[in-house]
């Protein structure tokens, strides 16, 4: 399969991308890793005019902590946030959703930047990314704007860039003293995406929850907040009773539709096993011991 | 900007350019203007690994990279891993092992074979079937797959003579098969 034609840039500042993205108003697009895009342009479902490659731009490999907020620039590939330790060991549900995506050939080119802007509700990190309750930086000619996830992501495989932006950085708020995070996915097979998928994360003050979010992965046209469940858990002791009740809560949340990978009841019955044992495993990553 | 770009990489350390149209892939870019047609395209949906090469020493799928992404890269292929007639330790793995039934899957397999000895020299079992689990084989159900890794990280260190009665037994069930 061959895509159909376009112009390809790979210009060396992101001013010279705004000016491209700008003069082909809305008929570009923004290559990073390719690896959704590309397998899009074959099957003949996107046919840009012009793709603009970012491998050149400086300044978007970015992986560090800063001013309370780990910071992941968009060119930072999957690979990258896969082997590291700053991830592994601090942002344990990014690391769980990392490992998930596709397989490894792909992560090694795949970026979290891309994951994000391809806004499919399929994808991994989205829901993580709720969860955590991450923000997009958004940079285009007249300077940068920072949105919430959940703004980012508008519908399938649409977001809220408008035609001349890029995504340039994630920010995820550094985690609390006593909290943690999991991703945990149902898939068929390694490389497939999620039959569902759940991220959580969770604060907590002795055996209370003070902070939670819940993501739900393929069960919706986009990532899914189970606000419902959140609010729930918030100021509750969080016992397997209340991981009960907040997994349920969770998958009236989900929106799943029946397609090859099983039909919508059992999808939400999913979402509610995922959700509970994803908290399990956020309390246990959060206290060192187990839900009683 | 042109309807055609300029492109210089290497394949296995050859420089290779050309014009082509952006929407080349790099699988075809190998196989069609470098022809070097060991790279295998098999399921053209990112999914089998049978195109897998090393660029700039990663294993990528190339039917899932366009070639002007490549631009300025080393890229490895099967054709660079036998050297002055001698196999790769990879190459003689499977050939020791049995780790090949069609052998469509095998360049790629044995690509992202090189790449994870490269950084891993002795992986675990669970680390090569991790490795390969981007790499489809629809023959030998992985087992001796792993095994003819295993020989290659062996050798590579040192540690494996070489069985030469092995190889011959092997050779002798083949032609009598």
């Amino acid at each position: 399969m061959i895509p159909d034609k376009f112009e390809y840039a790979a210009p060396s500042s992101l001013p010279e991308v705004f000016d491209l993205l700008r003069q082909r108003d809305g008929e570009a697009k923004v290559l990073a890793g390719g690896q959704s895009l590309i397998p899009l342009m074959k099957f003949r479902l996107a046919a840009p005019a012009l793709l603009v490659d970012l491998r050149k731009v400086p300044h978007l490999e970015v992986l560090q902590e800063r001013n309370g907020s780990l910071v992941i620039g968009a060119m930072v590939r999957e690979a990258r946030l896969d082997a590291s330790n700053l991830i592994r060991t601090r942002y344990p549900g990014i690391h769980d959703a990392t490992g998930v995506v596709a397989d490894p050939l792909v992560r090694n080119f795949a970026t979290l930047g891309g994951n994000l802007a391809h806004a499919d509700p399929a994808n991994d990190h989205p829901a993580m990314m709720v969860a955590l309750r991450a923000q997009v930086v958004a940079a285009g000619p007249s300077g940068q704007r920072t949105l919430s996830i959940d703004d980012f992501l508008v519908d399938t495989l649409e977001n809220a860039l408008a035609s001349d932006e890029v995504l340039t950085e994630i920010h995820v708020p550094q985690p609390a003293p006593r909290s943690g995070s999991a991703y945990v996915k149902l898939e068929r097979k390694v490389g497939d995406y999620a039959i569902a998928a759940v991220g959580v994360q969770l604060a907590l003050d002795g055996g209370t929850c003070t902070q939670a979010g819940i993501g739900l992965t393929n069960v919706g046209p986009k990532a899914i907040r189970a606000s419902a469940a959140e609010t729930f858990l918030v100021g509750t002791p969080v016992t397997e009773e209340s991981i009960r009740e907040a997994a349920r809560l969770a998958s009236e949340a989900a929106d799943p539709t029946s397609d090859l990978r099983g039909p919508a009841e059992y999808k939400r019955a999913m979402v509610r096993t995922l959700t509970a044992r994803a908290l399990r495993q956020a309390y246990q990553r959060a206290t060192g011991g187990e839900v009683r | 900007m042109t309807a055609t770009q300029h492109v210089k990489l290497t394949i296995n350390g050859q420089a290779v350019e050309a014009d082509i149209e952006p929407r080349l892939l790099l699988v075809h870019f190998i196989r069609e203007v470098a022809g070097l047609t060991g790279t295998h395209i098999g399921c053209d949906t990112t999914s089998c690994g049978a195109c897998t090469v090393l660029v700039d020493g990663v294993p990528a799928k190339s039917c899932t990279l366009l070639a002007v992404q490549a631009d300025g890269a080393a890229v490895a292929t099967v054709e660079g891993l036998e050297q002055g007639g001698v196999l790769h330790p990879v190459q003689e793995g499977f050939f020791q092992e049995h780790g090949l039934q069609c052998g469509f899957c095998t360049p790629g397999m044995m690509m992202t074979a090189t790449a994870l000895l490269a950084r891993t020299p002795n992986p675990s079992e669970a680390e090569i079937r991790q490795a390969i689990s981007g790499n489809l084989c629809r023959c030998t159900g992985y087992v001796n797959i792993v095994k003819s890794i295993q020989y290659a990280a062996r050798k590579m260190q040192g540690a494996e003579e070489v069985p030469v009665a092995a190889s011959a037994s092997m050779g002798a069930e083949v032609r009598s098969a």
